[in-house]
């Protein structure tokens, strides 16, 4: 017996021992029926060649390991971004449960959200009753100021009407006549996580622009000099979010964030639970409308929002996750284009330490490859990054990237000579991934936190940045945007390549020769 | 801190009497009618705890519950190791639930084992229009080509399949047939079916018994030989190791475990259990249905136990014990003898630093009840506990063997519930899910996460004991939770009496 009081072992340890081990033997060789362990070895060393990569490259129906999430869940984040907003989500509940779990375990938070809880019934005569019921509750138990509907595939399938129910729903007097339900569409069997979100803002933005869905008039666009932000789906929007308003009051901008959830992924613990915490007023989402112009962090998850508010005579610009010196400069300038606002020499102190930092360290990162996934936007942002570090992202992969999106970091690729021998892989996973980093191996791999099965298989050093991190502790509370937020990505690449050398020059008397104190 | 310690049971039941009467006032009438059924104060003697319960959930009330696809696919299916489980369906579903349940088992990943990978379809609108049943038989092909020392595949449905008409049990023996039948189990465990995770239990158990077992030549020997002390673990998933420090108790008494259910498991072991000469059965909520269905058609029967802490651990080693002769007898008390050294010291280390501290649980299959025993054995109270997606048998056993007089009973609890009987009660301890620790964290209450041990485990078994005493002691003596308040917003002190 190994446990003990004194020195209680759990899972990393109690295991190991060698009553546990020969148990787990005995399990296998007795009543598992195993490979023969040849045979194990074999196919091991078979799925790192290029044979493999072929067939797996051939995969037409068969998805291993994605990176990326349903609609919904895009949906759900959006719309917490809105002061006191709940989402509400139409279809099984099961899903709903995922969607709160799955932001729990990223932001280390709560996750706030209801489902209509659609079971067979719903399916056969449609979700009419459990949106007529589930509006009504929500309104009374949770007192949202405003609750933001979007569907599960369930739903989609089926084919309830949104709209309609909840017109419905407000004659039979769920909630008030005038109580905002903003609404969307949001297919699981259609794009990814970031399109949810793009839809549920667009369906946000149009509620309060365009009329409320018939029941109100619309509103008319008085100019005025303020700027609206959106982030996107973005799994550092804690960190992110702050560091684009200091950015904003630094260059004395009047800005709006549109669906701001900085504040209800980050409550504190001071013995009150915030169910709603900040969020953009929907005093202020009804007056973005006047705005000048809007800019969008991630081009990707807004592609149907900005077209929307550019129809109601605004600029829009967007970008793709801008990280690093050259992306954040276009940020900033574009700031000050439009706001006709100069930079402060702030802002460009900024900039030299950002600048300054990563040329003391460049010569640990020059020539490093890298291997990217993510989200799209996020990917070409990194991508940028690197290229400006005289580093290769020599693979950048996203499973919920279309081929305009390959043909938009290939241009990222052409515009450096370090992105000569780069390659995109756009709707691939991480079981291609696998693949490449056997086959045309690299230095690091960036990404969330399923890249640690890439790591322990192809050994290849995992740098997590992306979503979700669930197995590393308040990343998301730091930024990656503006010139601060490129200083914590070298840092955070930096951190892992000097571990890296120190975990390879660390053996007694046969590498210790570089074991440097000074790098 | 705790109120409980100063009240009489009858003051109790009136205070949780009275709690329920409050939060129902928050719902519309109609939707406090059905939550009342759901709510109860425990009544020692009563057969069962009085609530109703696998009801539907009432919409926009903020249900903890999932579904039936988690309930097949994330607790039945999924810890089967050498078996490729295809999330059927959008990427969603099995993309939130991609290794999130800590169902250990050794292995090599990706070769001949595939427990934390997300095999999925990602249906696209196509699929949806045109049916996805020729994309699911050439991901088979791919799957047979790609993982060759795959013992086998399940389609785990999610909620389009059923609605869009797909035969995917065409499929699955179509594919059988062509790869030498192969075992090949489509699962109908659409998220819309039933209630809760539940039924999704019951659909999984029923496809192993007809796709798994009934694809057994009657009369195919045996893959080893039989001993009078072959038993198998039914409804241990594993997490944080939970069915190995299990096992390690039933093999020192003399028992051989020829499978386990399904954590750490395989296809062998699954088609090896009707050859048990007993079934053992931890989760009797997810894994009742094939126990008895074995009990049925082969004979074996199976014994309910629990295996948290030492007071049920001994009854329960005794009560397996029962089933067989005094070797077996005389092991179990071997074992019990073995371990109670640790027990004795693991209590007098934890004891003293948890006795009187109350708990309020709100967990899945067997864990509100199953966890009270060994909270008692540290001195602990538990003062609030309920079901997810319990049946009546569930709240049956509860009364009848764990839950004390004047207990707060909630089925299915809604946040706002749960919230609301937590403030007003104070408890030192929260023991639910990922959904709710932060919730009561926010609120200074220190809180486990009774699903996935909070990243830690295992908690079954004596081993186990000696972990789940220092996790619940870490998480209520925590110094963090005196760091709530700030001093300057603290209640000031009474002034100091100059006499003293």
């Amino acid at each position: 017996m190994t446990q003990n009081a004194d020195h209680v072992l759990d899972h990393f340890e109690l295991f190991r021992g060698p009553e546990y081990q020969q148990m787990l033997a005995n399990k296998k060789k007795m009543f598992e029926n195993p490979r023969d362990p040849a045979e194990v070895e074999r196919i091991r060393e078979w799925a790192k060649t290029p044979e493999y990569r072929e067939k797996n490259f051939a995969r037409e129906a068969l998805t291993v390991n994605p990176a990326k999430a349903c609609q919904p869940l895009g949906a759900v984040f959006a719309a917490v971004g809105f002061e006191g907003t709940i989402p509400f989500v139409h279809g099984s509940q099961g899903c709903v449960a995922y969607y709160r779990s799955h932001l729990s375990r990223h932001f280390k938070e709560p996750s706030s959200c209801v489902s209509s809880s659609m079971t067979e019934d719903a399916a056969v005569f449609g979700g009419l009753n459990n949106m007529i019921d589930g509006l009504a509750n929500t309104y009374s138990m949770y007192k949202p100021k405003m609750i933001a509907v979007s569907t599960t595939c369930m739903a989609e399938v089926i084919g309830d009407d949104l709209n309609a129910f909840i017109k419905t729903a407000k004659e039979k007097g769920s909630v008030p006549n005038e109580y905002d339900v903003p609404f969307a569409h949001t297919p699981a069997f259609v794009g990814s996580h970031v399109t949810g979100y793009d839809n549920a803002l667009k369906g946000i933005i149009e509620h309060f622009w365009d009329g409320k869905a018939g029941t109100a008039p619309k509103l008319e666009r008085q100019p005025n000099e303020k700027i609206n932000f959106i982030g996107g789906f973005d799994g550092y929007t804690v960190g992110n979010t702050r560091e684009v308003k200091r950015i904003f009051e630094t260059m004395g901008i009047e800005y709006t964030i549109l669906a701001d959830n900085s504040d209800v992924f980050d409550t504190p613990t001071d013995g009150e639970f915030r169910m709603y915490d900040g969020g953009t007023t929907l005093e202020d989402a009804a007056n973005a409308i006047h705005a000048k112009a809007t800019i969008s962090m991630q081009h990707y998850s807004t592609e149907k929002t900005l077209p929307l508010i550019a129809a109601h005579g605004q600029e829009v610009v967007s970008f793709n996750h801008p990280i690093g010196v050259t992306a954040t400069d276009e940020f900033i300038m574009a700031l000050s284009r439009i706001s006709g606002k100069e930079i402060p020499e702030e802002l460009a102190r900024e900039r030299g330490r950002l600048v300054d930092a990563m040329a003391d360290s460049s010569a640990h990162i020059h020539g490093k490859k890298f291997a990217i996934y993510g989200d799209p936007d996020l990917c070409i942002g990194l991508a940028a990054f690197l290229l400006e570090l005289g580093a290769e992202p020599t693979h950048v992969l996203a499973t919920n990237g279309t081929k305009q999106w390959a043909e938009k970091v290939q241009a990222v690729f052409d515009s450096s000579p370090f992105g000569q021998n780069c390659h995109v892989y756009p709707g691939k996973d991480l079981w291609h991934m696998r693949s490449l980093l056997f086959t045309e191996p690299v230095d690091f791999v960036i990404g969330n936190t399923y890249g640690k099965y890439l790591e322990r298989d192809t050994g290849t050093p995992l740098i997590r940045i992306g979503f979700p991190i669930f197995d590393r502790h308040h990343h998301h509370r730091y930024p990656v945007w503006g010139y601060q937020g490129g200083m914590n990505v070298l840092v955070w690449i930096l951190d892992k390549i000097f571990d890296e050398i120190d975990r390879n020059t660390n053996v007694p008397a046969k590498t210790d020769y570089s074991f440097d104190i000074i790098r | 801190m705790s109120l409980a310690q100063t009240q009489s049971v009858a003051e109790i039941k009136a205070r949780n009497k009275e709690l329920i009467e409050e939060v129902l006032k928050v719902y519309p009438e109609k939707t406090a009618k059905r939550r009342a059924k759901h709510l109860n104060v425990h009544e020692a003697g009563k057969s069962d705890c009085g609530v109703k319960s696998n009801i539907k959930s009432v919409p926009g009330v903020m249900t903890i519950r999932g579904c039936a696809y988690a309930g097949s696919k994330g607790v039945v299916w999924g810890p089967i190791k050498d078996m490729i489980h295809i999330s059927h369906g959008p990427v969603g579903c099995g993309q939130y639930s991609w290794a999130a349940r800590r169902n250990y088992y050794i292995g090599t990943t990706g070769i001949d084992t595939f427990v934390t990978m997300q095999f999925t379809s990602d249906f696209q609108e196509k699929d949806i229009v045109f049916g996805g049943d020729k994309k699911l038989a050439k991901i088979m092909d791919e799957i047979q080509e790609l993982f060759p020392l795959n013992n086998g595949i399940t389609v785990q449905s999610e909620c389009p399949i059923g609605l869009i008409g797909d035969d995917i049990e065409a499929v699955s023996k179509q594919k059988s047939k062509e790869y030498e039948g192969k075992t090949i189990v489509p699962v109908r465990c659409e998220g819309f079916r039933g209630v809760s995770q539940s039924l999704g239990h019951h659909i999984a158990n029923d496809s192993i018994r007809d796709w798994v077992f009934d694809k057994i030549a009657p009369d195919s020997p045996p893959k080893f030989e039989p001993t009078p002390y072959d038993v198998a673990i039914i409804g241990d998933y594993n997490i944080g190791g939970d069915a190995w420090s299990s096992r390690i108790l039933l093999e020192e008494m003399g028992l051989r475990v020829i499978a386990q259910w399904s954590g750490d498991g395989s296809l062998a072991e699954l088609e090896a259990t009707p050859k048990a000469k007993l079934n053992v059965l931890h989760c009797y909520r997810s894994m009742n249905y094939i126990s008895r269905h074995m009990e049925e058609k082969y004979g074996i029967p199976w014994c309910e136990y629990n295996f948290f802490g030492p007071s049920k651990i001994a009854e329960s080693l005794r009560k397996i014990a029962g089933f067989f002769d005094d070797k077996i007898k005389e092991g179990a008390e071997r074992v019990i003898a073995k371990y109670q050294p640790l027990m004795d010291a693991v209590i007098a280390r934890y004891r003293p630093r948890l006795e009187g501290k109350t708990v309020m649980l709100f967990v899945g299959g067997l864990r509100p009840r199953h966890v009270i025993g060994a909270y008692e054995d540290l001195g602990m109270e538990v003062v609030g506990t309920g079901y997810e997606f319990g049946h009546n048998d569930d709240y049956q056993r509860t009364a009848q063997h764990y839950v004390k007089d004047g207990t707060l009973i909630y089925d299915d609890v809604t946040g706002y519930e749960f919230e609301k009987f937590v403030e007003k009660v104070q408890p030192d301890l929260v023991g639910s899910g990922i959904k709710e620790k932060y919730v009561f964290q926010k609120m200074g209450v220190p809180f486990r996460q009774m699903h996935s041990w909070d990243y830690s485990g295992p908690y079954h078994g004596y081993d186990g004991f000696a972990i789940f005493a220092r996790d619940m002691d870490m998480a209520i003596n925590s110094p963090i939770w005196k760091k709530a308040t700030p001093p300057w917003k603290a209640a000031p002190k009474p002034a100091l009496m100059a006499a003293e």
